[in-house]
């Protein structure tokens, strides 16, 4: 007995504890999503972290103790995004013909995400402050804390936004492109990385390479597009 | 293989020096991309050993974004009593850049129609 609780206090302070449970919260994540035919409703990302959040709260463990153990899975975001790369590469010759339309769509998808998600929330009566925070939400988690917090919003409460909207965007997207006709995988692609970054990007990876291929590019360029328009967008109508 | 591990991570801490060097709003990664896909440009195809590496991270793109998602745990009280308009507000924005980018591309691509590009959103 006395063994198995020195094993505990061993394993809950190693960093093996919390990678594994990761592992095994996005396998189960995994397996559900499969059993269910990759819908896009039961969205792995968000299963695993459903799961794991209660797990933490239930064993009263803190989300340092945990990130000590998921860093590693979190260090490799960095390296998967470089390599995004060698989908774009093998849809260049697409990308090349389409530059404008890219172009063009990104920076209208991008003001659309700004304003509409200002105007609604404006509306509905929320706070500046949130307002602000919430304004980068479509873009890259780093850059997003950036611009949030060089206008006065809360970096760590944007990067709630950041995550909540490519959970949204993953699950949603997919539906809202099948009622609106669109078959056009770079279409779907380029719609998945604006609005929904990496999280979008990686579900259309799943679903098709060239849709992912467009999306890691759109998720890119939009992230420029924000952070060097939302400053304009909002000194031009909030000050 | 581990040439092409070392070649991305390279790549990665470039971008970083660079998008620091040049005070970008780019992420580090993303300009890490950007020049390993001049690389790719340069050479003209993808060595056999980076496609794998590059298929062993992202076939399982979604793992990584686990952590920062368990994040959330942290910073969910900062939406207190404004929790209804902010969620409402995130939801319909993301639909609408969605629905708004996708017709976009498709009207400025309708010109060159290509065909077999067509499918649902499942995988085959």
């Amino acid at each position: 007995m006395n063994n198995l609780q020195e094993t505990w206090v061993y394993l809950s302070s190693s960093p093996l504890l919390h990678l594994t449970l990761t592992l095994l919260a996005f396998v189960g994540a995994n397996t559900i999503f499969r059993k269910l035919k990759f819908n896009p409703l039961a969205n792995p990302v968000l299963i695993s972290v459903v799961l794991l959040v209660g797990l933490l709260v239930i064993t009263d463990t803190s989300y340092q103790t945990y990130f000590e153990g998921a860093q590693f899975v979190h260090f490799l975001l960095g390296p998967a995004t470089v390599a995004l790369a060698i989908p774009l590469y093998r849809q260049f010759e697409r990308v090349k013909k389409s530059a404008i339309a890219i172009v063009v769509s990104v920076l209208f998808g991008s003001c659309a995400a700004i304003l509409s998600a200002v105007a609604i929330a404006w509306v509905m009566g929320a706070q500046t402050i949130s307002v602000i925070s919430l304004a980068p939400k479509s873009i890259t988690a780093p850059v997003a804390m950036g611009v949030s917090e060089k206008l006065g919003g809360l970096p760590s409460l944007t990067a709630v936004f950041v995550i909540l909207t490519g959970i949204c965007g993953a699950m949603l997207g997919p539906v809202v492109l099948n009622v609106l006709k669109i078959t056009d995988w770079s279409a779907r692609g380029l719609a998945m990385g604006v609005a929904s970054h990496g999280i979008g990007t990686a579900r259309a990876l799943q679903v098709n390479e060239t849709a992912g291929a467009f999306a890691g590019l759109a998720m890119g360029l939009n992230a420029l597009a924000t952070a060097v328009l939302l400053p304009l967008v909002w000194r031009l109508f909030f000050s | 293989m581990i040439e092409y591990l070392t070649l991305i991570l390279c790549c990665q801490l470039l971008g970083e020096l660079a998008v620091s060097a040049l005070n970008a709003p780019l992420p580090g990664p993303v300009a890490g991309m950007v020049l390993l896909l001049v690389y790719l440009l340069v050479k003209g195809g993808v060595p056999e050993p980076l496609a794998q590496v590059s298929d062993s991270l992202l076939n399982n793109l979604s793992l990584l974004f686990v952590p920062a998602g368990v994040g959330v745990m942290l910073h969910f009280d900062l939406l207190g009593n404004e929790l209804i308009p902010l969620s409402i507000a995130l939801v319909l924005s993301t639909l609408v850049t969605i629905a708004v980018t996708a017709l976009l591309m498709v009207w400025f691509n309708r010109g060159q129609s290509e065909s077999g590009q067509s499918g649902s959103d499942s995988p085959q």
